[in-house]
């Protein structure tokens, strides 16, 4: 079965993000890039279902500039087979993402996509569930446990109240929670052998893929900061000003 | 404009967070609620949801196939209503953000998620870079999908609506999914998202015995939900549902009080919205402080058995 493993190139994730002064977004100028941390616990399972001897061939792919190659590497690096970069300078909403990755699905036929549940830029929250809806497959989001069956896959989903697990018929999505494993680092010599694996480049036009936004961003504001308050001298104040507001008897 | 809301629902009464959504509908238009279950629990849901003020119509879809609000089988039947309506809003909840998506895509719509502020009918607010940005976005897409912050919005009133109860049927089981169980952390507590008081544990507390020895009972005496942050969750003192950051709950209660939380901008995302926040750490630098409005600084196995006991 292969696993195919959509990744996206963001903002890492120690970076504080500093919103642009002409309100048009995050300044990401000399801002240090990394693989989206999802996304790599997504790599990290597909690794995980190949050495299990459920997986025989993990493909990744990325939608982005020419410097999401890296982010393919980093990939590679890990442990996936080959790569392929669908190049585009423009911003691609999770819409255009998730009709573009149909069309790899549609060419690659993997057993199971696994991606990460949300990028840590936009914060959406929608490319895995809206392939899901376009393939017309079923999908298991928000994953803490993938487990292949057979000619099914058993995902323990990660719920507001607490754990639920749903079985799903193969080829299915998968998104990744923060709790599916740990992603593993790349060795040196890894790092030199995904110099040469396969890594084909595409374009969205290849794909005939229409990939126009349908959102425009108005402004990007910081949001209202808190000031910090007073420190208290010991437990009876703290207990005092609870009781002032209202929460304590 | 007519608005489809779907509802979460749980022994036969809408969840909180869906009378939130219920807020947020109105100020888009005429607010028609879609009950999806099974059996009698679902049909007290939607006789629930027809009195809360502010929906004009209930819709109730009745089927076993929608009884776990699978979203293979759910977003087709709310596909297949969204041609009578022009928008559908669904919590930014693990159900919502699990369905949403999947009838977006279906209607070839580009989803607004986690909706913070409606600015008229196709300009919204949300959160992006986990909260350190909030971004105006306007949709061009005839119809909308969104997901909105249960915080964001007040909760419409239980009472005072007269809505009818209409029934709808929609596609069956798809056959792609089926529930297999569920381990749910049954509790006496405050839900989490909609408590007044929550008290939140974080890595400090160095093992999942002192962190029920010590938050426990801290948050039965303020009568408060009980969180986590994610390294505590990551290191086994609290399960995964406790967690409150940008990938795990939204709160924003009256008093959240963080205790052994070092304050990582991930957390702050998912709790900075309270109205008062009280930091207990050992670390004076500590980032919970810059956030925090009322601040202890000390040995949290001192102070926390001491402010459970004077309380």
């Amino acid at each position: 079965m292969k696993v195919l493993v959509p990744v996206k190139r963001v903002i890492d994730f120690n970076v504080k993000p500093r919103v642009k002064l002409d309100g048009s977004g995050v300044d990401l100028t000399n801002v240090k890039m990394s693989m989206n941390p999802f996304d790599e616990i997504a790599v990290e399972e597909a690794i995980r279902l190949r050495e299990k001897g459920a997986a025989s061939e993990i493909v990744v792919v990325s939608v982005g500039p020419q410097k999401a190659q890296d982010t393919l590497r980093t990939a590679l690096a890990m442990g996936a087979d080959r790569a392929i970069l669908i190049q585009t300078d423009q911003e691609v909403e999770p819409l255009g993402v998730a009709k573009l990755l149909k069309a790899v699905m549609d060419e690659e036929s993997p057993g199971i996509v696994l991606l990460g549940k949300q990028a840590i830029d936009d914060d959406c929250n929608q490319t895995g569930q809206m392939l899901a809806a376009l393939s017309g497959r079923p999908q298991g989001t928000f994953a803490s446990k993938v487990e292949v069956k057979g000619d099914t896959v058993e995902v323990t989903r990660e719920v507001d109240g607490g754990l639920e697990t749903v079985s799903l018929a193969l080829p299915a999505i998968v998104t990744t929670d923060l709790r599916l494993n740990e992603p593993r680092y790349a060795s040196l010599p890894n790092i030199m052998k995904a110099k040469t694996k396969p890594m084909a480049t595409k374009t969205p036009g290849d794909y005939g893929v229409d990939i126009a936004p349908r959102l425009t961003t108005l402004k990007v504001v910081e949001p209202a900061k808190r000031q910090a308050g007073v420190k208290l001298g010991s437990v009876d104040e703290l207990v005092t000003k609870l009781k002032d507001l209202g929460v304590a008897a | 404009m007519s608005v489809l809301v779907l509802i979460e629902h749980e022994a036969g009464a809408p969840k909180d967070a869906s009378l939130a959504t219920i807020t947020a509908a109105q100020q888009l238009g005429e607010v028609h609620a879609l009950v999806a279950g099974e059996g009698a629990e679902a049909k007290q849901a939607a006789e629930t949801v027809a009195k809360v003020a502010g929906v004009a119509k209930v819709l109730l879809a009745d089927d076993k196939a929608y009884g776990q609000m699978l979203a293979e089988n759910v977003a087709p039947l709310v596909a297949g209503l969204m041609a009578d309506h022009d928008a559908l809003l669904c919590n930014a909840t693990s159900i919502g953000k699990n369905i949403a998506p999947r009838v977006a895509a279906m209607l070839d719509v580009m989803q607004v998620s986690d909706v913070l502020s409606i600015e008229g009918s196709d300009t919204f607010t949300r959160p992006i870079y986990a909260g350190n940005a909030i971004a105006t976005v306007k949709s061009s897409d005839s119809k909308k999908v969104m997901t909105v912050r249960g915080t964001a919005f007040a909760k419409a009133a239980a009472s005072g609506g007269s809505a009818n109860v209409e029934s709808v049927a929609g596609p069956t089981d798809a056959g792609l999914s089926s529930f297999v169980g569920q381990e749910t952390s049954k509790s006496e507590r405050p839900e989490l998202t909609s408590a007044k008081v929550v008290v939140s544990g974080g890595r400090a507390l160095g093992s999942s015995e002192d962190f029920h020895k010590l938050i426990d009972p801290l948050a039965d005496k303020l009568g408060a939900a009980v969180g986590a942050s994610r390294a505590a969750v990551d290191a086994g003192y609290a399960p995964n549902d406790y967690q409150v950051g940008q990938t795990g709950k939204i709160v924003a209660p009256e008093v959240y009080v963080a205790i052994g939380i070092s304050g990582a901008i991930q957390h702050l995302a998912g709790m900075k919205d309270s109205k008062v926040i009280v930091a207990i750490n050992k670390d004076e630098d500590a980032p919970i402080f810059q956030v925090a409005d009322l601040g202890l600084v000390g040995d949290l196995f001192q102070i926390v058995p001491e402010l459970t006991q004077k309380l």
